[in-house]
Formats: structure tokens, C-alpha cells, sequence
């Protein structure tokens, strides 16, 4: 009974972590609007806290989609991250209107302290949010098109691939840090002041944008899984675990990367558009390398190719380097390094895998104890096992 | 040609039926290395022809140009008479009815046996159709058919990763019959098999004969004579010579260069 139980745990695990996670958004946002004097009063700086790590879980998810099943290693996916971003930004930005510090109705600070005289075209529209979202799906997604088609038709792969996509988010970088770009040089854009007609500042608005996180990560959560599902994610992780095999039954590898690449662009852009009003700055450092490599960890630890372990790992890593930024700042570089060498050396595939291991380890256990009663009938169950399943992560 | 008439002879004889796949004068250089030099070969629809010669004779090159993975610098590569196969990648080339085996048998490991020859069915593999595609009754018969002839129904829902070495070739080789392709080009097949495994796979290559043809590449010589089939023997990547396994290993060229040894 336990032994069934247990094998057909991870089935039902896809759905107990996207519904834990909205049951802990509703309780910490309804916790936050209770009056302050309440003893069970969160502060809006853990909401928005909370809000941060549910975006980061939905980069590490997009992270963890291209590299744990299509074995595309980006890192470079903070430039997608990023850009989602400035396109909430630019959105918050004309939402100040005439209410920033030069009162100036028509430009942003930042243009008036230029002595620019008019809005850059590619500002044209983000008075819209419709617009503004449309902006944060497509301009990551146009760019890993553009990129992705040349990578992968070029058949560039491996750490090639990898070092391209560094080279990508630090060219970004280095471009967004210029004031002539228009979107706020090494300052980027910041002062913010509403979204959709709600105070940015207020509790609620702190407790809406973190439940929305935490609703689009359930979401896009259960798209991926739908994806790597398919018989699409089968072809995905065959084209990851043997390409030119793939490529000899006649599936265009470069055309299944490429949709891959770009669907987990789109998510991570989205994850930086919820980021920006939480934390109320969008800036070029976000294009740094170093992000990127980080979302990379985040999905080691928790555990590649699964879906749930990218989550998990990318909250557990915050968790930690909020904790340990707090108490001994200096020492955290050092505790993400050794956590990574940790988890690389001794579990291959993170905290999920170690569950698993476990699990295997229990279910072993299980059947030789049958295996005394009925030799022939524990054997079998064995071979029936979705073992390969397990690994792909589901 | 003039100086070998007989053969000029044996061509003009033969009724005109128009080979599955043509080679000729194909040239490949790696640097300076000539691994196919002028290679010409034919074979003929329902053919099966084992491929023999000494290590770097240019067997696997043959076998790259045939599925795109290499251009030759020149010659001629037809299939079903007027089809370039230069002009193709090897998406289309597997698309065109060309199925490949790898030396080191080459599966999905992470898939279970059965969805290692879903993905090989024939069907569209565009990514927006494969996507939606949901498994239907004539892919359960067809996987059916497919497991029983590779003798892996038992081990259906296992790991590929899980097969012994002998188990893996033969998905292998289920993979491409589920491709359902008109030519098959397999690279030693044999290697590292037991000979009762051996002897099977010869049993198995037969029984796909029967409806497709073949193109084996293989050092073992018992396995190539249990095929009985004709054997091109290759040096230096060229044509050295052909004919029955018997006609061939007593040519004193080839005995020189390689059945000697």
C-alpha cells in the first residue's frame, strides 16, 4: 500500500507545489492587510520579498526548460529577464506623467536631465500597458529568434553556445548602460508610482503583484509541464540526450530548439515584468553576467530537467542568500560557490534527485522484502517502474 | 570501361531497372586526405550489400555522404534515380526514406523502449504537429508489429538505458523500421555481440530484406557470410571489389590489402 502510494507520488507532486505555492501567496498577502497592530501583521517588505523569489522560480522554470530538456545551457537569460523588465519599466515610467521631479508631462527625468526635447519612437506606446505587455512577450522573444535561429541553424552548441549567450547579455549591458540608449543609462528607471491606477507603495498593490506572481508562475508551470509532456518534449529530450540520432529520423533539431528557446524567452521576460514593481528599479546590472550564471545554480540545486526542482531550488536559494546577505554579506559568494560544487559533485540531480534516490532506495527496500514472499511478481513490478520518467523529471 | 569488357557487357545485359541508390565518382577529402577517392557504387530496390574493407577505407564516409552529414567535393549521389542527395540535410534525407544505424548503438536512454520508436514512427515531425499529436490505435500497431520483430515486447515500458548492448542494437534497428524507409544503411551491427545475438541479428537484417533494402557495413567476417549476400569491398575509398563473398576473398588484391592480414 505505502509502496503504491509512493510510486504514484510524483504525479500528484506537479500539482501539490503550484498549489502550495498559491495557498502560501494567499495566506502571507492576507496577512499583510491585516492592521499592522495584529500580531500576525507580515510586512510589505516580505511580501515583496516573497514576490521576488516567485519571480526568480519562474526564470529558473524557463532556464530549467531549455537546459534540463532541449540541454541548451543559457546563460544568458537574464537578458530576457531584463528586458521583460524595462518594457514594465518604460510602461511605470509614463504612468509618473506629469509627477516626477521636473514636472514635466510629455519625458521621463531622465530625458528632461538630458535636455532631450522629445519622446524616442521606441518609447511611442508604452503609455498602454496592453501595449506594455505585448512589449514584454515580444521584444524577448524577437531576440531569441533572431538569436536562436542563427545559433541553431549554425548548429552552435554546447559551451560555445554558452559563451555566446554571456557575450549577449554583457553586449546588452554594456549598451544599456549609455545614456543615449533612452532608458536611463547606469541609473535606469526607477520612481515609480503606479500600476493600472493602484500606488505601487500600498500593501495591497505589494500583495496583488506577488499573488499575480505567484498565479502566472502556477501558470507557465503547467504549460511547461503540459509541454515536456508532449510527444514535443519527448523530441526535445532526445534531441538533449542524442541529437544526431534525432536528427537522422528527420526531425529539424534547430526548429524544435528554436521554439523552445523562444517560448522560454517569453517566460522569462514575463518573470522580469513582475520583478521590475516589486522591486521598484529596473537597471543594467540586471543584464549582468553574473545573473545569469546564478539562474543557472538555482536550477542545479533544485535539481535539472524537473520542473518542480528549478522552483524549489530558486526559492531555497534566495531563501539562503537572503539569510546569509543578512547576516555575514561577504560570506555568501563563497556559501553559493561551495553550494554548487556540493550539489555538482554529490547530487547530480539536485535536491529533487536526492527525493528520488530516496525513494528508489525505499522501493528497493520494499521489493526484497516481497521478493521473500513471491520472487517472480516483486521482479516484475521493478521492471514496470517509470523509472526513466522519473529522471526526466516529471 | 574498354579495358574491362566483361563487365561492359554485364551492364548493357542487365534489364533496365533504375537502381535505389547510385554513387558515383564521389570524392570526399578531410585536409588533404582523400577518404572517398572517385567511389562509385549501385544498388539495386530489395538489394541487401555488405560493405567490407580495411579501417579507414572510407565505409563511414560512404555512409555520411549517403545522409547528408558530409558533401562531397564531387560526384554523383542519386536516389530512386533523379533525386539529389547532395542537395538535402539529413532531416530531409531520413524524410526521403533513408534510415541510419550508428556503429555505437544509439538510442534514446532516457526514453522507455516503446517511446523510443513512437518518436521513430513515420509521421509529420513538424513541431507544431507533433506537439498536438496524441498516440492513436494504427501507432499501437504499428509499435506492436515493430516490437514484436525486434523481439522487445517484454521490455517495452523499460528504459532504453537499461538494455544490454545486444538489446540496444536492436532497437536501434526497430527505430529505423519504424521510419519505415526504403533503404537502410547499417553500421556494424555485430559489434560486441554475442553469437547468438549475432546470429539472430543476421535472422533480423533477412526477415527487413524482405521488404527494404539494405546496406550493411561489417568487419565480422561470419556474420557476413551467414547474410550470403554481395559483398563491395573498399579501400583507400575505392571500389577494390565485388561480388559473392567467395569471388571476392579470392581476389589477390583484396587478400593483400585485407583478408590477408
Amino acid at each position: 500500500m505505502i509502496l503504491r502510494y509512493i510510486q504514484r507520488l510524483p504525479g500528484k507532486a506537479d500539482y501539490i507545489l503550484p498549489a502550495l505555492l498559491l495557498a502560501a501567496a494567499l495566506l502571507i498577502g492576507g496577512l499583510s492587510l491585516l492592521p499592522e497592530t495584529a500580531s500576525l501583521h507580515v510586512s510589505g517588505y516580505v511580501v515583496s520579498l516573497f514576490g521576488k523569489y516567485l519571480c526568480y522560480a519562474l526564470l529558473a522554470l524557463s532556464v530549467d526548460l531549455v537546459w534540463g530538456y532541449a540541454g541548451i545551457l543559457s546563460l544568458g537569460h537574464g537578458a530576457f529577464f531584463a528586458l521583460g523588465g524595462y518594457a514594465m519599466g518604460m510602461y511605470l515610467m509614463r504612468q509618473i506623467g506629469a509627477r516626477g521631479v521636473y514636472g514635466n508631462a510629455l519625458l521621463p527625468d531622465f530625458m528632461v536631465f538630458l535636455n532631450w526635447h522629445d519622446l524616442p519612437w521606441y518609447w511611442y506606446g508604452f503609455d498602454h500597458f496592453i501595449f506594455a505587455v505585448v512589449m514584454m512577450a515580444l521584444v524577448p522573444g524577437l531576440l531569441a529568434f533572431a538569436f536562436g535561429y542563427l545559433a541553431f541553424r549554425s548548429r552552435v552548441s554546447g559551451v560555445y553556445l554558452s559563451i555566446i549567450t554571456q557575450a549577449l547579455t554583457y553586449a546588452l549591458m554594456l549598451a544599456f548602460f549609455r545614456n543615449d540608449m533612452g532608458f536611463g543609462g547606469n541609473n535606469g528607471l526607477t520612481d515609480f508610482k503606479d500600476l493600472l491606477g493602484a500606488n505601487l507603495q500600498s500593501d495591497g498593490t505589494h500583495a496583488g503583484l506577488m499573488l499575480a506572481s505567484a498565479i502566472l508562475l502556477c501558470v507557465f508551470y503547467l504549460l511547461c509541464r503540459a509541454l515536456i509532456r508532449s510527444r514535443f518534449g519527448k523530441v526535445l529530450v532526445a534531441v538533449r540526450d542524442a541529437e544526431s540520432r534525432t536528427r537522422f529520423l528527420g526531425y529539424r533539431v534547430e526548429r524544435y530548439k528554436l521554439t523552445v528557446f523562444v517560448f522560454s524567452a517569453v517566460m522569462a521576460g514575463f518573470a522580469g515584468a513582475l520583478y521590475v514593481p516589486q522591486v521598484g528599479i529596473i537597471n543594467p546590472s540586471e543584464f549582468a553576467p553574473a545573473n545569469s550564471i546564478e539562474a543557472v545554480i538555482w536550477v542545479a540545486v533544485g535539481g535539472r530537467g524537473s520542473l518542480v526542482g528549478a522552483i524549489i531550488g530558486a526559492i531555497l536559494v534566495n531563501f539562503a542568500k537572503t539569510v546569509f546577505t543578512g547576516a555575514f554579506p561577504e560570506l555568501w559568494l563563497f556559501a553559493l560557490g561551495g553550494l554548487f560544487v556540493l550539489v555538482t559533485l554529490f547530487l547530480p540531480r539536485g535536491f529533487v534527485g536526492l527525493w528520488a534516490q530516496l525513494r528508489s532506495r525505499w522501493a528497493d527496500h520494499q521489493t526484497k522484502k516481497r521478493e521473500g514472499i513471491s520472487k517472480g511478481d516483486a521482479s516484475e513490478r521493478r521492471g514496470e517502474m517509470p523509472e526513466g520518467k522519473l529522471e526526466v523529471g516529471e | 570501361m574498354s579495358d574491362e569488357p566483361e563487365s561492359a557487357v554485364a551492364e548493357a545485359a542487365r534489364p533496365p531497372v533504375e537502381p535505389l541508390l547510385y554513387l558515383d565518382g564521389v570524392n570526399v577529402s578531410f585536409d588533404g586526405f582523400k577518404a572517398l577517392n572517385a567511389l562509385s557504387l549501385l544498388i539495386e530496390p530489395g538489394e541487401m550489400r555488405a560493405v567490407i574493407g580495411p579501417n579507414g577505407a572510407g565505409k563511414t564516409t560512404m555512409m555520411d555522404v549517403i545522409t547528408g552529414k558530409t558533401r562531397p567535393q564531387s560526384g554523383k549521389v542519386l536516389f530512386r534515380g533523379d533525386i539529389d542527395l547532395t542537395r538535402h540535410d539529413e532531416a530531409e534525407i531520413a524524410s526521403l526514406g533513408i534510415g541510419r544505424k550508428f556503429q555505437k548503438p544509439t538510442v534514446f536512454e532516457m526514453h522507455s523502449v516503446e517511446d523510443n520508436l513512437l518518436l521513430s514512427l513515420k509521421g509529420d515531425r513538424r513541431p507544431s504537429r507533433v506537439m498536438l499529436m496524441r498516440g492513436n490505435a494504427d501507432e499501437k500497431r504499428r509499435l506492436d508489429e515493430i516490437l514484436d520483430i525486434v523481439k522487445l515486447d517484454p521490455l517495452r515500458a523499460r528504459r532504453a538505458g537499461d538494455l544490454s548492448h545486444g538489446q540496444k542494437q536492436w532497437l536501434e534497428i526497430g527505430i529505423l523500421l519504424a521510419q519505415e524507409p526504403d533503404l537502410l544503411l547499417v553500421d556494424e551491427p555485430v559489434a560486441g555481440m554475442t553469437d547468438a545475438e549475432t546470429e539472430e541479428t543476421a535472422n533480423l537484417l533477412r526477415r527487413i530484406n524482405a521488404t527494404r533494402s539494405v546496406i550493411v557495413v561489417e568487419h565480422d567476417m561470419t556474420f557476413v557470410r551467414a547474410l550470403g549476400v554481395k559483398v563491395t569491398v573498399l579501400h583507400e575509398g575505392a571500389v577494390l571489389a565485388e561480388g559473392s563473398l567467395d569471388h571476392v576473398s579470392a581476389d589477390p588484391r583484396v587478400i593483400d590489402t585485407y583478408l590477408g592480414r
